[in-house]
């Protein structure tokens, strides 16, 4: 076509991008021109150059075959990708409701003043960016920032004073200040308990027949950990019987869910155990390729988790006939997100782990018969693949007799918020929400909001109630919130913006009603909500429900759990002498434009 | 293939097994309001209008293949209740001034507003700041009025081009961009089946926009979707 001609002459002598980024050729080169894995360009470029620019735009477009505005469309879905400068420091800083809990505001006020620029911009001399971020998986540990993809915990003015003149210093992001990440397992239960010889578990697997081990995996009662609890053996079944040229298997490690951190827990502590779960589905499925699907988040991860998987290979534990079994060949890469919530939904990240745009897709199809590439694809919860791992080395029967009857096994915790040991507990699926605020050491708690924002925010009278599919469901988070909290403004407002934020903005109830759920509940803060507003807001959920995916039929869940476990903290904050308070104010209205005419506006006593 | 049995509103209908529920009822003149769906262009259900029941659990209709003994209801209290608030939620989130616009009378949204008896939406409006993008000779893309139901992204006149249209960021910052390069040469055809395209005033054709002249419009005389209800009562 000829318009295509004429926009590649325009730029056929610009392949080099005028930024510092040199490499872009060989990094295109890399990924073989492939548009497929466009992120992973993306991710390159901007982890080179701090940033992706128009020019670079136009040389990955040309090279993908992809119009200028395709490639920016991939671009700007995702949080940590951007067309302008970040600085040769970025500095993205965890906004979420735990972290102000835990001193955000004083942090960032520092960082600001030594940085002597504002967040959501870049200093003068374009040294250093200073950025929001969503929760960044480090809730135990908050306030904490991640600069130039290495992760700072537990941050103090001291600290951040230190950091500031580093960069300003010019040091190298290790030598900033001293950092790590803590662990912190306080509880370890059948899944985080090591175990010395991992290659056994999938070793017994391949001894058996594909059908063995999901019969093996459907005789233990395991469920997907990642909140929806669909059990894993059925969505195997189903991936291994569609038809495909090839079947993949992908961990979904993109979490996202503020409060939840305990995969970032497996994968450093026990990554091999997630390895030989993969490895295992895989087989079970038919499958030659897992993919990881890791958050940007966690990209300071990326060697340590590169170097167990070459140790994995060297053991002939992944590669060409594993553990010794000729015609079973098995393999894993890491992909990269690029800072989106939305991701976590399945069918969002095999959109994404395409170089897309992180857009749940329309159901049916099913991953399990149109996934990735369009081909089978078993999408499984990290903690999901160690279970699995676990019932093949130690059986069924002894998974079994963990948890309850619905709900077999452990669950994995990641607790935060208002108490004395914040971490990642195990504890057997049938705990009660009292039994871990016992364990973590609450006291005066107010609220626990369990399975992160999208979940349920309760209160002390179902404290006694139980961690389990067929009663609370969780993701694996629980916030504690303790009583010195303003539970609507400190935590729901965050939580609502929070969804706003991340949403993919394509279904119009989760990308509007989002923004009229937040304008209505600071109505109601601000003391100008009648009694209406409360009736409004729980009508609404009817048309919440009707979204696509599970983000957006959730969103309102900060307000709607709130709405009903703590409906007086509403209550008490409305107008009761009225049925209607206008929020229309007149002088703000009419300041541009008197403004602009040099007029004073006389509005007088009525200026109806 | 032998044909499947779908209940839609109480009576059994035959039909074609994966076919979407949306086209089922319209060959039977059901009528169910749409906005991001055109015909002859994969669905994708974003702007959530044409939520049924389906099976106990609401789907969109126009995304939904029918199976053997589906149930589906269309036009219950609750789910018109659904529809019309998310028109609402449109005029609210966007810059709709209908009376100024070269679309009012052929606008889709206006005609669902006109459908379901709005006169204001119960959501205060937002007012965005947003642009008009006149950079092109033949069309112009007001991004006050857009609803960004991507049916212009979707729409490509061969698969294997690069795309014209795409949306950019997430959330509530979404909107559509396009490739200027690329449409530097549209002509008058390709002008208009992008204007046709656009079920709002988003997409606008230079000079042309008063051709057929407001009163003698498509929704002017006969309501959004009585074509497909009339075909249904003569069934």
């Amino acid at each position: 076509m000829d318009n295509k001609q004429s926009r590649n002459s325009e730029f056929s002598n610009n392949d080099n991008c005028s930024c510092e980024c040199n490499d872009l050729e060989a990094i295109l080169a890399k990924y073989n021109n492939d548009p497929t894995r466009l992120m992973d360009i993306l991710i390159e470029v901007q982890t080179q150059c701090g940033c992706v620019s128009e020019k670079a735009v136009k040389v990955i477009a040309k090279a993908i075959n992809y119009s200028s505005v395709d490639v920016v469309q991939t671009l700007s879905f995702y949080h940590f990708l951007s067309q302008t400068p970040t600085g040769k420091y970025a500095v993205y800083l965890n906004d979420s409701a735990v972290a102000e809990m835990m001193g955000r505001e004083e942090i960032a006020k520092v960082f600001e003043e030594e940085v002597g620029c504002k967040f959501g911009s870049v200093s003068e001399d374009g040294n250093i960016g200073l950025f929001n971020t969503s929760c960044i998986g480090m809730n135990d540990q908050e306030p904490s920032a991640i600069i130039n993809r290495r992760v700072f915990t537990k941050l103090t003015k001291e600290k951040v004073i230190k950091i500031v003149k580093g960069m300003k210093n010019d040091l190298d992001v290790e030598d900033l200040v001293g950092t790590e990440v803590q662990s912190n397992i306080l509880k370890q239960g059948p899944i985080l308990t090591k175990d010395s010889n991992l290659g056994e578990a999938v070793k017994k697997a391949i001894s058996m027949k594909p059908e063995d081990v999901i019969e093996e995996i459907k005789q233990s009662n395991l469920r997907g950990r990642g909140g929806a609890g669909f059990p894993t053996a059925m969505k195997w079944r189903f991936c291994r019987n569609a038809h495909g040229e090839k079947h993949y298997i992908f961990c979904n490690a993109d979490e996202g869910e503020p409060g939840t951190f305990k995969d970032r827990v497996i994968l450093t502590e026990r990554p091999q155990l997630l390895f030989a779960g993969m490895t295992i589905a895989g087989y079970a499925i038919g499958s030659d390729e897992g993919i990881l699907y890791l958050r940007y988040e966690y990209k300071f991860m990326e060697e340590y988790l590169e170097g167990v998987l070459s140790k994995l290979r060297e053991e002939g534990l992944l590669g060409k006939d594993v553990a010794g079994e000729p015609g079973f060949n098995f393999d894993i890469r890491i992909q990269f997100g690029g800072g989106a919530y939305i991701c976590g939904e399945e069918s969002a990240l095999l959109e994404s782990a395409e170089g897309k745009r992180g857009e749940p897709r329309d159901r049916p199809p099913f991953p399990v018969v149109k996934g990735y590439l369009q081909q089978p694809t078993a999408v499984n919860n990290v903690e999901t693949l160690c279970a699995v791992a676990k019932i093949m080395h130690k059986g069924a029967k002894w998974y079994r007799s963990l948890g309850t009857l619905d709900s077999t096994g452990s669950k994995l915790i990641s607790v935060s918020g208002d108490c004395e040991k914040p971490g990642v507990y195990e504890v057997e699926w049938g705990f009660t929400v009292n039994d871990i605020l016992e364990l973590v050491g609450a006291k005066n708690v107010q609220a626990v909001q369990v399975g992160g924002p999208s979940g349920n925010c309760i209160a002390p009278n179902e404290f006694d109630r139980k961690l389990a599919y067929e009663d609370l469901s969780t993701g694996g988070s629980l916030i504690v919130i303790g009583n010195e909290r303003d539970l609507l403004k400190d935590i729901v407002l965050n939580f609502t913006e929070f969804f706003i934020e991340e949403s993919c903005g394509s279904c119009v109830p989760c990308r509007a009603m989002t923004v009229q759920y937040k304008n209505k509940l600071e109505k109601i803060i601000r003391g100008n909500g009648v009694a209406e507003d409360i009736d409004l807001m729980l009508a609404w959920e009817n048309v919440m429900i009707s979204n696509r995916c599970g983000l957006g039929q959730t969103a309102a869940n900060p307000i709607l759990s709130t709405i009903k476990n703590f409906r007086e903290l509403y209550e008490e904050k409305l107008n009761k002498d009225t049925d209607f308070v206008s929020e229309f104010n007149l002088e703000a209205a009419v300041q541009e434009s008197c403004k602009t005419a040099n007029r004073i506006p006389n509005l007088g006593g009525d200026h109806e | 293939m032998s044909k499947i049995l779908i209940n839609i509103n109480g009576k059994d209908y035959s039909a074609e097994p994966g076919k979407m529920v949306l086209e089922i009822a319209k060959d039977n003149g059901i009528y169910i309001p749409t906005l991001c769906h055109y015909e002859g262009i994969k669905p994708q259900g974003s702007c959530r209008i044409c939520t049924c029941k389906i099976d106990g659990r609401n789907m969109t209709a126009c995304t939904t293949p029918a199976t053997h003994r589906m149930v589906v209801e269309t036009n219950t209290e609750e789910l018109e209740k659904i529809r019309a608030t998310i028109v609402e939620l449109l005029f609210a989130e966007g810059n709709h001034f209908c009376p100024a616009c070269e679309r009012s009378g052929s606008c889709e949204l206006q005609a669902l507003a006109y459908r379901y008896k709005m006169m204001v939406p119960q959501f205060p409006y937002i007012f965005p700041s947003k642009d008009l993008d006149a950079k092109n000779p033949k069309i112009m893309i007001d991004h006050n009025r857009c609803i960004l139901c991507k049916r212009c992204i979707r729409r490509k006149k061969e698969p294997e081009n690069p795309t014209w249209f795409v949306f950019e960021n997430r959330g509530n910052k979404v909107q559509i961009n396009v490739d200027h390069e690329l449409i530097a040469d549209f002509d008058d055809e390709l002008a208009q089946k992008a204007m046709d395209t656009c079920p709002v005033g988003a997409i606008i054709r230079k000079e042309k926009g008063f051709d057929v002249p407001i009163g003698s419009r498509k929704y002017d005389k006969v309501p959004i979707g009585s074509d497909i209800e009339e075909q249904g009562a003569t069934l």
